[in-house]
């Protein structure tokens, strides 16, 4: 990398926070995770349309057989992890915090495998709308943590062109390590796995992104990348690197537009282990059943890197690395920045889980904010790497004043948390960007169904 | 000391606020904007806080609305009677009042009757738990009770008690529907000012869930469908719904239900204490 380069790559990112590492586990090889009793597969993994349950009470399952299924195109369908017997269709938690319809498998421990879907032969011969439909048959989403049907985002419209697929390998956040693990242990796979993606974007080329306190998977990533022509390039550590946004203007040097989407600016962002699902799907025939997630945190006996299959219970995983150590405070499913604290540790793992962090109550640090105190220092707006300025946003959502928020880009906020991160006075200010959110989008139905209506008064 | 300095001044400045003096007594009468005088009385009448229940930016525009004949006197939602009354006497008309309803909570488990599932820390708002994890309480269709309708209550007519219930003072509220908009529930509705008997409970699970969450809640057992002579009640969405037009407010049901989700609101604050002991529902809403 010339230094020209170099210093486009400083001046482009901008923002950012930089939360202890805490990357312990980044030592420890993916293990395979437990065996359940029992998985509690829910219906919705993804944005988009939640699935149809497509068995019933009773039905006996194999690994990877097709349970659910949606007609719209934005969903993705899902698939047992285990082979038994379906004893349970019914709302259970969900780590999004409200109950969702899942289906509940009981196993027979014998992981019989379904037929349904076999390995390709050369997957890099098939025509990209083919890919698409495999991709989606496999019920393949990001799994990053959004969770964004992949087949959907592999679908370039005829108006666009990708030039650069990104495979996110920045896992800036604290405690994660199960991407970096993948990219260690199954480079290949991965970059097998963003080939065939890349065939169906058809993108001109694949950068890999690491950031670059990880030199030894900079190292294996190029070893493996080099005969297909994959460059790989080093990034500055920083929170959030491993944004979509975030890591297109520290790659490609190009901002997407307000609104806008990757592709909109010629790009394409998919997450390593995302690819790897790619990878098992085409030459494995094995649908996305599980996947690696971190387990860390002081509360937890055992700090593991799992493949862990999807809708197996947290308290189960918990279990299998020894047990909670001290009091519990908290559980958080996904990393300590943008992961939601669970209620209960029966919420299964799912798709998009990238970690179960577990911390002590009595180490925690818990702020009671209750009302928002803004002392206007200004850093917010110094570490939004979205450049807003989340504390005027949070100050009009507090008091509900949706004209004054027209006027800031709240839907560019990736509720990143930099900003509630950096706040001295502990401001809850991604909550209240998301209550500005949601009032905006209220306000703007208002409008519509007066518009609709020709009555001026509301 | 050279007087001339002093004189010369004197005059230039005299001379000068003349000229301005002048012009501006002639733009006054060549510019006059002619506005209604009773533009003024009205934003007197109404209440001034600028709230806007009615729908108009602010009271000016709600004036200026009843001036102009695009609206009736009972333009102030938040105002009520009295406002409507004095409106009326500065346009000179009869006072018209459409009858307003009352605004009804559609939920009394406060923290002894509803199961709570976790611990809420942040943002005291009912729109703010709303948004993280669906709030702290286990019944995803009952009050958070952060008080966000009471803060949008431009009469202060909704209350929070230590148990986190929220009571509607029936003689404040205007039936205005702000709190309508403002709970991210949806719990709200502003129902006939004459009708005593109400469904607090807008549970929609199957009785068996809902009764995991909260011991307040309608099951829709049906049996307040069977005993209404009236043929008022319906189940519906897993809750029972009174059909206002047809109850004739006999309080069968109020006897009949077994998890104390049907109540009796008083309209007057003398009789409303003992009727809710003899309606056995301790947490009814109520008035201060």
């Amino acid at each position: 990398m010339g230094w020209a380069q170099r210093m486009k790559r400083a001046l482009f990112t901008r923002g950012g926070v930089h939360p202890e590492p805490r990357k312990v586990s980044s030592i420890m090889k993916i293990f395979p995770g437990p065996n359940p009793e029992q998985v509690i597969i829910p219906l919705s993994q993804h944005i988009g349309a939640p699935c149809e349950p497509v068995v019933e009470i009773g039905d006996e399952v194999l690994v990877g057989q097709k349970i659910g299924d949606s007609a719209e195109y934005v969903s993705a369908p899902v698939h047992s992890s285990v082979s038994g017997e379906v004893t349970g269709i019914k709302k259970y938690p969900h780590p999004g915090g409200h109950d969702m319809l899942a289906i509940q498998i009981t196993s027979d421990h014998l992981d019989r495998p379904s037929p349904d879907l076999q390995p390709v032969a050369e997957p890099l011969e098939l025509a990209p709308g083919e890919i698409r439909v495999r991709v989606r048959e496999g019920g393949i989403v990001g799994m990053g943590g959004a969770g964004f049907p992949t087949h959907v985002k592999l679908d370039t419209p005829a108006d666009k062109s990708i030039e650069v697929m990104i495979v996110n390998g920045a896992e800036c956040e604290p405690y994660l390590t199960g991407d970096y693990r993948v990219m260690l242990e199954n480079s290949e796979q991965v970059l097998m796995g963003a080939k065939i993606a890349q065939r169906a974007l058809g993108a001109d080329r694949i950068v890999v992104g690491v950031e670059h306190v990880f030199p030894d998977v900079i190292r294996v990533m190029r070893e493996a990348g080099g005969p297909f022509g994959i460059e790989v390039v080093s990034l500055p550590c920083r929170y959030p690197q491993g944004a979509e946004k975030s890591l297109i203007k520290s790659i490609a040097g190009r901002e997407v537009p307000t609104g806008g989407l990757p592709r909109d600016v010629g790009a394409s962002v998919s997450n390593v282990q995302t690819c790897y699902a790619v990878y098992d799907l085409f030459y494995n025939g094995r649908p996305l059943t599980d996947r690696v997630l971190t387990v860390a945190g002081d509360g937890i006996a055992g700090t593991a890197n799992l493949r862990v299959k999807i809708g197996t219970t947290v308290s189960d995983v918990i279990d299998y690395c020894g047990g909670m150590v001290g009091e519990p405070g908290k559980v958080i499913l996904g990393g300590p920045m943008m992961g939601v604290a669970q209620y209960t540790t029966g919420v299964p793992v799912i798709k998009t889980t990238s970690g179960i962090i577990v911390l002590r109550a009595d180490t925690m640090l818990v702020e009671e904010p209750g009302h928002f105190t803004c002392i206007r220092c200004g850093r917010c707006v110094k570490r939004c790497p979205m450049n807003l300025m989340p504390y005027q946003m949070a100050s009009y959502a507090d008091i509900g004043d949706w004209d004054a928020l027209e006027r800031f880009d709240l839907e560019e906020c990736m509720e990143c948390g930099c900003c509630a991160y950096i706040c001295p006075t502990k401001n809850p200010l991604v909550q209240l960007i998301k209550v500005g959110k949601d009032g905006l989008a209220r306000r703007r139905r208002k409008m519509d169904s007066l518009v609709g209506t020709g009555d001026g008064r509301g | 000391m050279d007087w001339s300095l002093v004189w010369k001044a004197a005059i230039a400045l005299g001379g000068l606020a003349l000229l301005f003096g002048i012009l501006l007594a002639f733009a006054s009468r060549r510019f006059r904007v002619e506005t209604d005088p009773r533009l003024n009385d009205l934003i007197g009448a109404l209440l001034g806080s600028n709230c806007g229940a009615c729908g108009y930016p602010g009271c000016e525009a709600a004036a200026q609305a009843v001036l102009d004949g695009k609206d009736s006197v009972d333009v102030c939602v938040a105002g009520g009677r009295k406002v409507a009354e004095n409106v009326a006497r500065v346009m000179g008309v009869e006072p018209t009042m459409a009858e307003r309803g009352v605004a009804l909570v559609h939920c009394i488990g406060g923290l002894e009757e509803s199961v709570p599932k976790a611990i809420y820390q942040g943002i005291d708002s009912c729109a703010a738990a709303d948004k993280i994890a669906g709030g702290h309480k286990a019944c995803e269709y009952g009050c958070l009770g952060l008080g966000t309708c009471m803060a949008a209550c431009p009469v202060n007519a909704i209350a929070l008690d230590q148990d986190h219930r929220r009571w509607v003072n029936r003689d404040r509220c205007t039936g205005c529907g702000l709190c309508v908009e403002a709970c991210p529930r949806h719990l709200i509705q502003v129902v006939p000012r004459n009708q005593e008997v109400l469904v607090v409970c807008n549970n929609r699970d199957k009785g068996a869930r809902a009764r995991q969450v909260c011991s307040v809640c309608c099951t829709a057992c049906k049996k307040c469908e069977k005993v209404c002579k009236a043929g008022a009640i319906s189940i519906a969405d897993n809750r029972a719904w009174i059909d206002y037009d047809r109850c004739t407010q006999c309080g069968m049901c109020i006897e009949e239900c077994p998890n104390r989700c049907i109540v009796r609101v008083a309209p007057r604050r003398r009789r409303r204490r003992r009727d809710l002991v003899t309606a056995g529902a301790s947490s009814a809403e109520t008035g201060s």
